[in-house]
């Protein structure tokens, strides 16, 4: 019977063996380069976290090599034999008890006096002359408003921020507690309600990575997505620029008619569109158009997606909050043609 | 004393005690433990069905199986229930069947008050789940973060299922806790010391300390909550002034704690069932049992570390942070312990070792990725994302359902009388060691690469597609392995080799008695020379010196002579009163009032059930 | 429930002493009870945190300065302590198998008891009928009605087991062998007095 047993029990660690090991391999060639990877950072605050977390991993690592190895070893060496008599009756050793606390000790320390050097350090208010970038984040049910006070733009969903300068999000909740993280350029602050939280970092890559809300926040938390585009310095200035001039006026019958749908429909007691409505309950809708994505970053801010929104947006965000409106099948095309004017 | 008047004379009638009704009045340890298990165990079929559901969903992108809001109802279920209703429960039959076992004692402390403890439980645990009936399942996690908890948020009766559920819940957990640590402290056989209770014994007393001192902050928060959606106050309403994160310091004082209340009865398993099978004694026993006292003590100062990304600021996150890494110094020198237990010993691998080694083989891995995200930067990367679900299913279920499985295997012939089948045992373990690793292995790399938590679906285009598809197949593989426990278990009932008194050769005195045992446990209570006190007494310390003396053979009129407490139904009765009391908020005030008196009378008959007859008095 | 301290080996034919007092020495209910006590210091601590929290943070509504009756509360404070007295009377006559006398100080002390809940429900109402303070006014009339609301709650639960207890003795089923159910009822009654005294300190008197 222990024979059988001593048998399977070698096959199983072989076997458990080769599967450590082929995983082991796995991981080192699984994608690490994904959309929202943490471990690939494109910030100085990312880079900071994620120095620490390699430096804790490899720890880490090591232990869990120095047990599992051990467990599956002790485990062979001492199985039990026929006849084998009762073992001694070892109680214990306090050189060992003191030793590997002491070890256990010395080792927390390595992980614990950077961490807290790394936890100050990523807390810091920025230096006023360092000139940073102030964007006012509010996370609502379930989209992101981004405001950038000095700019004096609002936008939805998708923010905009230059390469190689110091980004400071304030980050403010008007309804419930959502979290705001964009896992490439660093780690998530909640967002509070009566509460400035601030995300401070400085993106170094251009490029476009998406962000999710990391902090259940009722129905559609899911769908609470959006993007952050990092642009070198001189095609973020066109892109203010360009945020910055009056809504442009719709060519084309369609679009005309789709621009006073909006002020007949319901659409203006939610939304702003510069010079036209001052909703301020939804998104600002006054460069609509030049944005990437459509309904927190669910889908890619194309014709028959936005039709398709307008419709039914409870279809594709359950739980949202703009009504469904009744519209009919040339009302939204009509209205799809304007707001995607609005570049 | 006069009160021995109204104790059963005799066991035999006792004994004879069959069918329904004996089972709703018992009061015998052994048999409430039974309830809570059988409970539980449903239970936990309940919160794994939910869980497979969830999987099913996330399996591909995009999934449309069950809507958002389904989605969040499943989750805060699945959490609600694995944790409430299946783990701690769990733990609670093995509480009430071993323990007075393991002292030497005939019953708990107060054992009409266990039964009570049981029916608050069962009766929480149904009124959470008549929510599915009415359509009104919880929906905001099993944290219930304020103030997505607010009336404006959470209108319909969802939330208030589980405010109120949790509220009744929590009752059962404290009565039981007063119960069992005057069990413990005063209910020892003779010459068990404090040093010489065995290990599960003192982990058991840690976790009842951690349950009755770390309830009340959750009792205070629900109240709160109920003040909140009840009656207009605003204690989470940002526009009353209020702060929702008094919720989270609240919740997290109460569930830090109750995290070490889910995992120390599984290290407490775990410390019995290694010396047993490696037939040496738990290497550095003191040393354990002082590390199950700090990780209990370090448990109430460190709740903060789940509110890392919520912004305290550098001091309070370095303090929080430096404290949850100490807790890993106990936690690995318990680790390296038991594998110092097996060290030169005969190991013999029998299914209830088998999953005491998965146990510390998962429970290891749980613990490290713990120790990455103590240091907050790192946190703020892990934190509500899958990184975080691999690390506390490692270790919750490759901790607590491993350990507990463990206990299952060991402690099964001495509550039933049976053997489970070894082979089915070793399938068992086997399937759920593959498919617990195929589910939540995948995790961590899913986390790594940006897949938060809560999400009912994710795009097809970030790379989470085919780990999550592997997940899904693991969780399955797991369900598979529940499959054959069951089959085993009704195997062994129907057919199991029947099992004796002692039969691993044991080292702890509830392997002194027959299984199962008889309903007074020990016809004579022992004496008790040492930890390992069977052990001692069948084959002496092992260094010469003389085994300690076996307890003389019973007479039969002694044995006729031994009172136990008869049964009663008042702590069914009062359950349900309470329980009548409480689900009134939900429907009419009169409801709470009419329940509110129902629930003093039965307090009044509960407490004079003993008291002396009128015709004892003026003696 | 048959302790363990029972007998070592061999018979329990007649149970020599009470199945209530476990190894230690000690009484099992009284240990629970302890254990209670305990749990609900955490209890009261976790509402006084949350006073305290919200202390000076109410958006409107009047403040605690301005609706504290430190007189009439004071006199509450000196009911509840002398009850505290009396209860010992009442043990001490009790242990003493002085029923008469004992039973008399029972109900002298649910009687204050009452007194003190009297008070209370005077001042809860001055506050919401004079001060338009009520439970959803503001967060310091949802604390601290909540918390005192609690307290006093607990010192009625308190003022019914006392009345049992008077009961009892009235009808000749309490004497001296039950001085532990009266010592158990006392520890509890001092205990919410201990409450009340801290609840006292830091909410009324401390500004």
């Amino acid at each position: 019977m222990s024979r059988r047993l001593a048998r399977g029990l070698s096959t199983v660690s072989l076997l458990l063996a080769i599967a450590t090991l082929v995983s082991a391999c796995g991981l080192v060639g699984w994608p690490w380069d994904t959309p929202m990877t943490t471990v690939r950072p494109k910030s100085d605050f990312g880079r900071l976290t994620h120095d620490l977390f390699m430096l804790i991993s490899w720890w880490t690592l090591g232990i869990f090599i120095v047990v599992e190895a051990g467990l599956v070893y002790v485990c062979w060496r001492f199985r039990d034999r026929p006849g084998a008599p009762i073992p001694t009756q070892v109680h214990g050793h306090t050189a060992l008890e003191i030793g590997w606390t002491v070890a256990f000790a010395v080792i927390l320390l390595i992980i614990g006096i950077p961490t807290i050097r790394i936890i100050f350090k990523t807390q810091e208010a920025p230096a006023a002359s360092l000139d940073p970038l102030r964007i006012d984040v509010a996370g609502r049910q379930w989209w992101w408003e981004f405001n950038y006070p000095a700019l004096k733009i609002s936008t939805a969903n998708e923010v905009h921020v230059p390469a190689g300068r110091v980004v400071d999000f304030h980050l403010n909740a008007p309804d419930v507690i959502h979290s705001f993280w964009t896992p490439q350029l660093g780690g998530k602050r909640d967002v509070v309600p009566r509460r400035v939280n601030r995300l401070t970092m400085t993106p170094d890559t251009p490029g476009e990575y998406p962000g999710q809300c990391a902090e259940y926040c009722g129905e559609s938390h899911a769908n609470m997505r959006f993007r952050v585009v990092v642009h070198a310095k001189d095609d973020f200035d066109r892109w203010v620029a360009a945020q910055l001039a009056p809504p442009v006026e719709p060519e084309g019958e369609l679009a005309q008619q789709g621009k006073s749908l909006f002020t007949q429909l319901p659409c203006v007691g939610c939304h702003a569109i510069r010079g036209l409505s001052g909703g301020a309950i939804g998104p600002d809708l006054t460069h609509f158009g030049s944005r990437r994505t459509l309904a927190s970053a669910i889908l890619p801010n194309t014709a028959p997606n936005l039709e398709r929104w307008l419709v039914n947006p409870e279809l594709i965000k359950p739980g949202v909050l703009m009504p469904n409106l009744g519209l009919s099948h040339d009302q939204a095309k009509a209205l799809t043609a304007y707001l995607l004017s609005l570049k | 004393m006069a009160t021995h008047a109204a104790f059963m004379p005799g066991v035999g009638s006792a004994e004879a005690q069959t069918g329904l009704w004996s089972w709703i009045t018992t009061v015998d340890h052994k048999r409430i433990g039974i309830l809570y298990g059988t409970s539980a165990f449903i239970f936990f079929l309940i919160g794994g069905i939910e869980a497979l559901i969830m999987r099913l969903q996330l399996a591909v992108p995009d999934n449309t199986l069950v809507g958002a809001q389904r989605f969040n109802e499943l989750f805060t279920m699945h959490g609600t229930t694995m944790v409430f209703l299946a783990i701690m429960p769990l733990s609670a039959a093995f509480f009430n069947y071993m323990v007075p076992l393991m002292i030497g004692a005939r019953d708990v402390a107060f054992p009409r008050l266990n039964s009570l403890s049981y029916w608050i439980f069962l009766a929480g645990a149904l009124f959470l789940h008549a929510s599915f009936l009415v359509g009104a399942v919880p929906d905001a996690g099993w944290f219930g973060y304020a103030n997505l908890t607010s009336p404006q948020f959470a209108p319909g009766h969802h939330i208030d299922f589980w405010m109120l559920g949790l509220q009744i819940l929590g009752i059962a957990s404290m009565l039981a806790g007063f119960n069992f640590i005057v069990t413990i402290i005063n209910m020892r056989a003779p010459g068990m010391t404090l040093m010489r209770m065995p290990v599960f014994i003192w982990m058991t007393l840690v976790v009842q300390f951690l349950v009755v001192l770390a309830f009340p902050a959750i009792t205070v928060a629900l109240i709160l909550l109920m003040f909140d959606r009840f009656f207009g106050t605003m204690f989470y309403v940002p526009a009353g002034g209020g702060d929702p994160l008094l919720w989270q310091h609240l919740f997290w004082i109460f569930g830090h704690p109750e995290v070490y209340i889910l995992i120390l009865p599984a290290m407490g398993i775990v410390s019995e069932v290694l010396p047993t099978f490696a037939r040496k004694p738990l290497f550095g026993a003191p040393v354990v049992i002082y590390s199950g006292i700090m990780i209990g003590f370090f448990g109430f100062g460190v709740w903060s570390h789940h509110m890392f990304s919520v912004g305290l600021g550098p001091v309070a996150d370095s303090a929080f942070s430096i404290a949850t890494m100490l807790i890993a110094v106990p936690t690995g020198v318990k680790i390296l312990n038991w594998i110092g237990t097996l060290w030169g010993g005969t190991v013999r691998f029998t299914a209830a070792l088998y999953f005491s080694l998965g146990f510390i083989a998962m429970f290891t891995m749980g613990g490290l990725s713990g120790v990455m995200h103590a240091a907050p930067p790192v946190d703020l990367q892990q934190t509500d994302t899958y990184f975080v679900v691999a690390h506390f299913h490692y270790v919750l279920f490759g901790g607590s359902i491993f350990g507990l499985f463990s206990g299952m295997y060991y402690w099964w012939p001495k509550m039933f009388g049976r053997m489970l089948d070894e082979r089915l045992g070793h399938v068992h373990f086997w399937l759920m060691l593959i498919g617990f690793n195929l589910t939540f292995f995948p995790m961590h790399y899913l986390g790594l690469i940006g897949m938060p938590r809560r999400i009912y679906t994710y795009a097809p285009d970030l790379g989470w597609n085919f780990w999550n598809l592997v997940a899904t197949i693991g969780s399955f593989v797991i369900a598979l392995s529940i499959a054959v426990f069951i089959a085993n278990v009704w195997k062994t009932h129907r057919s199991g080799a029947v099992a004796g008194p002692d039969p691993w050769d044991g080292r702890t005195l509830e392997w002194a008695i027959p299984s199962p045992p008889p309903v007074y446990n020990f016809a004579a209570i022992p004496t008790v020379h040492g930890r390992d006190e069977l052990w001692l007494q069948k084959h002496g310390d092992g260094h010469g010196g003389a085994p300690s003396p076996r307890p003389p053979v019973p007479r039969a009129e002694d044995i006729a002579a031994i009172h136990m407490p008869p049964p009663s139904y008042w702590p069914i009765v009062l359950a349900i009163a309470m329980t009548v009391m409480l689900a009134g908020l939900l429907i009419s005030y009169t409801q709470v009032v009419v329940g509110g008196l129902a629930t003093l009378y039965c307090m009044y008959r509960f407490a004079m059930e003993y008291h002396r007859p009128a015709a004892e008095a003026h003696s | 429930m048959s302790g363990p301290a029972a007998g070592g080996h061999g018979a329990v034919a007649v149970a020599p002493h009470d199945p209530n007092i476990g190894t230690t020495g000690l009484d099992n209910r009284k240990l629970g009870m302890w254990i209670f006590l305990g749990s609900d210091c955490m209890f009261f601590g976790a509402l006084i945190g949350t006073y305290l929290a919200y202390k000076g943070k109410s958006l409107s509504g009047p403040g605690p300065h301005d609706v504290f009756n430190i007189p009439l509360t004071s006199l509450s404070a000196a009911v509840l302590l002398a009850s505290s007295l009396f209860m010992v009377l009442a043990l001490h006559d009790i242990q003493r198998n002085d029923i008469k006398h004992g039973a008399r100080w029972l109900l002298a002390t649910a009687l204050f008891g009452l007194w003190f809940v009297g008070n209370q429900v005077y001042e809860f109402a001055e506050f919401v009928i004079y001060y338009d303070l009520k439970l959803w006014t503001s967060l310091f009339g949802s604390s601290f009605f909540v918390l005192t609301g609690f307290h006093g709650a607990h010192v009625t639960g308190g003022v019914i087991w006392l009345l049992l207890l008077w009961r009892l003795a009235k009808r000749g089923l309490l004497d001296a062998r039950d001085a532990t159910k009266v010592e158990i009822a006392g520890l509890y009654w001092h205990f919410v007095d201990i409450v009340w005294i801290a609840i006292f300190t830091v909410i009324y008197l401390i500004p």
